[in-house]
């Protein structure tokens, strides 16, 4: 029995909203569905990594990234919702994202054991089909 | 090691908004720099332990990579990563995190940086990455 779509998508919202870092960031929650997320961080002056280009930085992305992959593990959840931890987070990065350019990032969480979870995403700027990094995640589950 | 690279590093630090969104900064002894970032709410990831974002824990690793990158490299240009991947191995407390970064291999284009993130004990580390970055040039 799996967990109801309208219970993630307050959790993911919740997520997105009230934990301080994503606040900090301004993470937007776009949307959920069965083992899948979106998130999304506007552009804003105090999160660009270099000055000379204006473009968000790498680390901003980098929380987006591991954020959303939280939130697609816990959108696969199969019974109740549980607690995760990151155990590791590969990020490639294709080229810089635009100067003064938010970022959508969307997680697939492809795989669910009964303690690990591994997570594909990618995140972009204007274009999904153009992406300016993909992550390979894998993520630990702590059932109650 | 020269006062060119203590100025090297302070221009770094002041220079990228991001670095002092986190709050971190560095301290250099000798060509060694430790990376601190002091523990603040908004880096929270889990309030329930709490504990910081694993974003958060990430990203302090790879800008303690360039930091390095920006003093050995003598450049003003901020240096882009390639690719990063981050190993978690205890969550990151609610206390001030500490950062060091080694530099594997300086080739012409690419830096292979290693970095480890502690909180209490050096033979803890919380977290590690390893990192391969494009090499900027003036």
């Amino acid at each position: 029995m799996a967990v109801d779509l309208d219970l993630i998508r307050q959790m993911g919202q919740h997520m997105a909203t009230t934990v301080p870092q994503a606040a900090a960031l301004g993470f937007r929650f776009v949307s959920v569905d069965r083992a899948r997320g979106v998130l999304e961080v506007p552009w804003r002056e105090d999160l660009v990594g270099d000055p000379d280009t204006l473009v968000i930085a790498g680390g901003v992305v980098t929380s987006l990234l591991d954020h959303v992959c939280g939130l697609a593990v816990s959108a696969a959840a199969d019974t109740v919702p549980f607690g995760t931890a990151t155990l590791d987070l590969r990020i490639d990065y294709m080229r810089p994202a635009a100067p003064r350019a938010g970022v959508t990032a969307e997680a697939h969480c492809y795989k669910l054991t009964r303690s690990i979870a591994f997570v594909r995403a990618q995140a972009w700027d204007a274009d999904p089909a153009d992406p300016i990094a993909t992550v390979q995640a894998a993520f630990v589950i702590n059932r109650g | 090691m020269s006062e060119a690279a203590a100025q090297q590093l302070e221009a770094f630090l002041q220079r990228v908004p991001y670095v002092r969104f986190l709050g971190m900064r560095a301290e250099l002894a000798g060509d060694e720099m430790t990376a601190i970032l002091p523990f603040a709410q908004p880096l929270v990831g889990n309030t329930n332990i709490p504990a910081l974002h694993g974003g958060v824990i990430g990203a302090f690793l790879e800008m303690t990579a360039l930091a390095q990158l920006s003093v050995t490299q003598g450049s003003s240009k901020v240096h882009k990563t390639i690719d990063v991947t981050i190993e978690y191995l205890r969550p990151g407390r609610a206390m001030t995190t500490y950062a060091r970064a080694e530099l594997r291999k300086v080739g012409r284009r690419i830096a292979n940086v290693h970095v480890e993130a502690w909180q209490e004990a050096r033979s803890q580390p919380i977290a590690a990455l390893r990192g391969h970055f494009l090499l900027a040039r003036d």
